[in-house]
C-alpha cells in the first residue's frame, strides 16, 4: 500500500511537471508514461550528494582472454538548471597509464566539459567531449553508456510490463536526443518498485541488437540510494564482454566543487 | 655543476617533513618503477670522420617514484630518481632527480617546495611557453623530457582563475651529447665552459607567474618568466687547438599567452611569446588545430589530424638557435581503442623556406598488463645544405623500447 501510494503521488507530480492535466493520467500515451518512468528513476536517485568507489574493469575478448583496469571514481551530484553531475576517474592499473585522471563536468543539453591529466608530463589537457559512441578505455562500454542519464538526453516510450530477475519491471524504449550517438534506440528495464535500471538493450545505427547491459548485485546506501555492484555488458556482434565490479561505495565523503576543478586535477593521484 | 648545496638541502627537506607527521597519523606509501631496455638503430654511415658508427646502440633506464601521502592526503612527499646507462654515449649515461618535493594541498590553494616539474601550454609540435624546466636534451629530440627544477611554488585558485607564483632558486644547465657520437653535431659542445650573463651564474634565482582560467570552451593562460634562459647560445671558443662551443645563458624576460578553444571534435590551439634579452625583443608563436574523426575504423578506432604553423622571429646570431622559425607541422594520430591501448603517430615539420623536413613516427602497445613496447623513428628528410639540421642528416634513427612496470 505504501508503495502504491508513493507511485500515485509520483504520477501526479510527474504529470504536473509535464503540464498534463490530471485526467490524462488515465489515458496517457506511451510517450508520457515512458517520460514518467524516466522521471521516477531520476527522482529516486536525487539527493545522494557525493560518493567515492573503486571500480575494476574486466574486459574479455571472443577467445576468453581477459584484461583488467583498476579505476577510482569520485562523483559529485550537481542540482541546477542545465547542469549535470561532476565526476573524476583516476586510473591505477595498467601501470603504464597509472595516474592518468579524467575529469568531466556533465551538462544536460550542451557538450560536457572534459579534461585529462597526463601525469608523465604533468599536463592537464582540455579534451573534446564529442566522442559519444567510441569505446571507453578499450572496453565494450561506449562513452555514452557511462554518462549520467539526464532526462532530456532521450525521448521515451513505454512498451510493456514484464518480470525481470526477481522483480517486476516497466519496459520502455528511449532514443538519444544528443548528437553523435551510436544508437538508434535502447530498450530499458526499470524496476517498478525502486525505479532501478535492471537491463538495457542497445541497438546500433543499423537498428540491430548490438549489446546488452545487465545490472546486478544492487545494494542500498544511506537507506535510500541503490547502486549496482556489477555491470555486465555483452557485445552480441563481436562476442566480447566487459564487466565493471564496484567495491567500497562511500557516501557523504566531504567532496565539494573545489575537488572537481581543472586546476585541482593537476594535483590528483 | 648545479648549485649542490641547494640541491642537497632540497633533497633533505622531505626527510625533515616526514619525521613530524608519522607519529600523529599513518600515511600511505606508493612506489612505482619503470625499467626500460632500448636499442637505437642508425642505418646510415656517420657524417663526420671520427664520429662513432653506433649502428645498433643499446641503452637501459630506470625510474622509480616513491610517494608518501599523509595528513588525510593533504600533504604529499614525492621522490623520483631517474638513471640511464648508454652503451656508446658517456654523456647520455646520466642520472637526475626528477622530483624530490613536498606538496601541500589547501582548500583553494596549494604549495610546493623542492625539485619538481610544471607543464604550461596547449600545442603539440613545439612547447613554446613551457619554460620552467630545463629540457633533458640527452633523452630525445622532442623536448618532452625535463630535468627536475628547484622551486617554491604557490597556486591560488579563485572564481576568476588560478594564480601561480614561482621562485626558482638554482639553474639546471642543459646537457649535451658526447662529441663524436650520433646526433652530437660537427663541433664539441663543452658544458664545463658554460658562461652566464647573471653575476650569480647558475645560482641566479628566477621568478615566474601565471594566470590560468577557462571560460566555457576557452582555456586561457598568461605567464611571465624573468631569469636565466633555458636555451643556451653556443659561442665558438678556442680550447687549445680545438674549436668548441661554449654555452652561454642570457638573462631574459618572456611574456607568453596560450589559448585553446574546444568545439565539437576540434581543438584550436595557439601559443605565443615575446622575449627580451637575446638581441632585439622578438616574438614567436605556434598555432593550429587538432581534429579527431571518432570511431571511423570498424566503429572503434579514431584518427586525429594535427596541423600547426610555427613562427619564430629571433635573430639567429644573437639568440639561441631554433629550427622552428617558419615551419608547418602536419601529423596524424591513430588510436585503435583496444584493450592494449595501441596507438600510432606520424608527423613531420617542414621548413617553409627551404623544404627541409623532420619526420617522426611512433607506435606503441601494451603486452600483458605490465609491459609496453614502443617503436619510434626520427628522420631528417630533404635537408637543405644551408639548413642547420643538415649536420644531422645522416643521423636518422629507429628506436625500439621495451618497458616493464612494477
Amino acid at each position: 500500500m505504501k508503495n502504491l501510494n508513493k507511485t500515485a503521488k509520483f504520477l501526479i507530480g510527474a504529470a504536473a511537471a509535464t503540464l498534463l492535466t490530471a485526467t490524462t493520467v488515465m489515458a496517457q500515451s506511451p510517450e508520457d508514461k515512458g517520460m514518467e518512468i524516466a522521471i521516477a528513476a531520476d527522482k529516486a536517485d536525487t539527493g545522494w550528494g557525493d560518493s567515492t568507489v573503486s571500480m575494476r574493469m574486466i574486459m574479455t575478448n571472443a577467445n576468453g582472454q581477459t584484461t583488467t583496469r583498476d579505476i577510482r571514481l569520485r562523483n559529485l551530484e550537481v542540482i541546477g538548471d542545465g547542469l549535470g553531475d561532476k565526476s573524476l576517474s583516476i586510473f591505477d592499473t595498467p601501470r603504464d597509464v597509472k595516474g592518468t585522471a579524467f575529469l568531466s563536468h556533465t551538462k544536460v543539453l550542451e557538450a560536457d566539459d572534459q579534461w585529462l591529466l597526463l601525469p608523465a608530463l604533468g599536463r592537464v589537457k582540455r579534451i573534446s567531449s564529442a566522442n559519444k559512441s567510441g569505446p571507453f578505455m578499450g572496453s565494450e562500454f561506449a562513452f555514452e553508456d557511462i554518462l549520467s542519464p539526464e532526462i532530456p538526453k532521450y525521448t521515451y516510450k513505454y512498451l510493456r510490463d514484464e518480470a525481470c530477475a526477481e522483480v517486476e519491471c516497466f519496459v520502455m524504449e528511449r532514443v538519444p536526443t544528443y548528437e553523435n550517438s551510436g544508437y538508434t534506440k535502447q530498450v530499458v528495464w526499470v524496476d517498478k518498485e525502486a525505479h532501478r535500471y535492471m537491463k538495457i538493450d542497445f541497438y546500433d545505427r543499423k537498428d540491430s541488437h548490438l549489446k546488452t547491459l545487465t545490472f546486478r548485485d544492487y545494494k542500498q546506501y544511506l537507506d535510500k540510494y541503490w547502486r549496482a555492484g556489477r555491470f555486465e555488458m555483452v557485445n552480441h556482434q563481436s562476442g566480447k564482454n566487459t564487466v565493471l565490479e564496484y567495491d567500497n561505495y562511500e557516501f557523504a565523503t566531504g567532496l565539494t566543487d573545489g575537488d572537481f576543478t581543472s586546476n585541482r586535477l593537476k594535483t590528483i593521484r | 655543476m648545479i648549485n649542490k648545496k641547494l640541491f642537497l638541502s632540497l633533497l633533505t627537506l622531505p626527510l625533515v617533513v616526514i619525521s613530524t607527521p608519522l607519529k600523529s597519523q599513518a600515511g600511505e606509501w606508493d612506489i612505482t618503477t619503470e625499467v626500460t631496455a632500448e636499442a637505437r638503430l642508425f642505418p646510415y654511415a656517420p657524417a663526420f670522420p671520427g664520429q662513432k658508427e653506433m649502428t645498433v646502440s643499446p641503452s637501459f633506464s630506470a625510474e622509480t617514484e616513491v610517494v608518501y601521502e599523509f595528513n588525510d592526503f593533504a600533504d604529499r612527499l614525492t621522490f623520483k630518481p631517474f638513471v640511464r646507462v648508454d652503451a656508446h654515449d658517456d654523456n647520455r649515461t646520466h642520472f637526475d632527480i626528477r622530483q624530490a618535493s613536498w606538496w601541500h594541498l589547501g582548500e583553494g590553494w596549494d604549495f610546493k617546495a623542492g625539485l619538481d616539474f610544471v607543464y604550461w601550454g596547449v600545442t603539440e609540435s613545439r612547447h613554446l611557453v613551457n619554460i620552467i624546466n630545463q629540457d633533458d636534451a640527452l633523452e630525445d629530440l622532442d623536448g618532452e623530457d625535463k630535468l627536475g627544477q628547484p622551486m617554491i611554488n604557490l597556486n591560488i585558485e579563485r572564481d576568476y582563475g588560478t594564480f601561480s607564483f614561482f621562485a626558482l632558486p638554482g639553474f639546471r644547465e642543459r646537457e649535451y651529447l658526447q662529441f663524436n657520437r650520433r646526433l652530437a653535431g660537427p663541433v664539441r659542445v663543452d658544458g664545463d665552459l658554460a658562461t652566464f650573463e647573471a653575476g650569480s651564474g647558475n645560482q641566479h634565482v628566477d621568478f615566474a607567474a601565471r594566470w590560468q582560467h577557462y571560460f566555457g570552451n576557452w582555456e586561457v593562460g598568461v605567464s611571465h618568466f624573468h631569469g636565466t634562459s633555458r636555451e643556451a647560445r653556443l659561442n665558438p671558443f678556442m680550447n687549445g687547438e680545438e674549436m668548441v662551443f661554449a654555452p652561454h645563458y642570457d638573462q631574459i624576460d618572456q611574456t607568453a599567452v596560450d589559448v585553446q578553444y574546444t568545439t565539437g571534435a576540434t581543438l584550436w590551439k595557439f601559443e605565443a611569446m615575446a622575449r627580451s634579452g637575446q638581441g632585439e625583443r622578438f616574438a614567436a608563436f605556434v598555432g593550429g588545430f587538432e581534429h579527431t574523426f571518432y570511431t571511423v575504423i570498424d566503429g572503434r578506432a579514431d584518427i586525429g589530424l594535427l596541423v600547426e604553423y610555427l613562427y619564430d622571429g629571433r635573430d639567429p646570431l644573437l639568440a639561441p638557435f631554433t629550427i622552428s622559425d617558419n615551419d608547418i607541422f602536419v601529423g596524424a594520430r591513430f588510436a585503435l581503442n583496444d584493450t592494449q591501448d595501441t596507438s600510432f603517430l606520424a608527423g613531420g615539420t617542414i621548413d617553409h623556406e627551404n623544404g627541409s623536413s623532420f619526420a617522426l613516427l611512433e607506435a606503441q602497445t601494451r603486452l600483458g598488463s605490465d609491459w609496453t613496447i614502443e617503436l619510434e623513428g626520427r628522420f631528417f628528410i630533404n635537408v637543405d645544405q644551408n639548413d642547420p639540421t643538415h649536420f644531422f642528416a645522416q643521423d636518422d634513427f629507429i628506436n625500439l623500447k621495451i618497458a616493464r612496470f612494477f
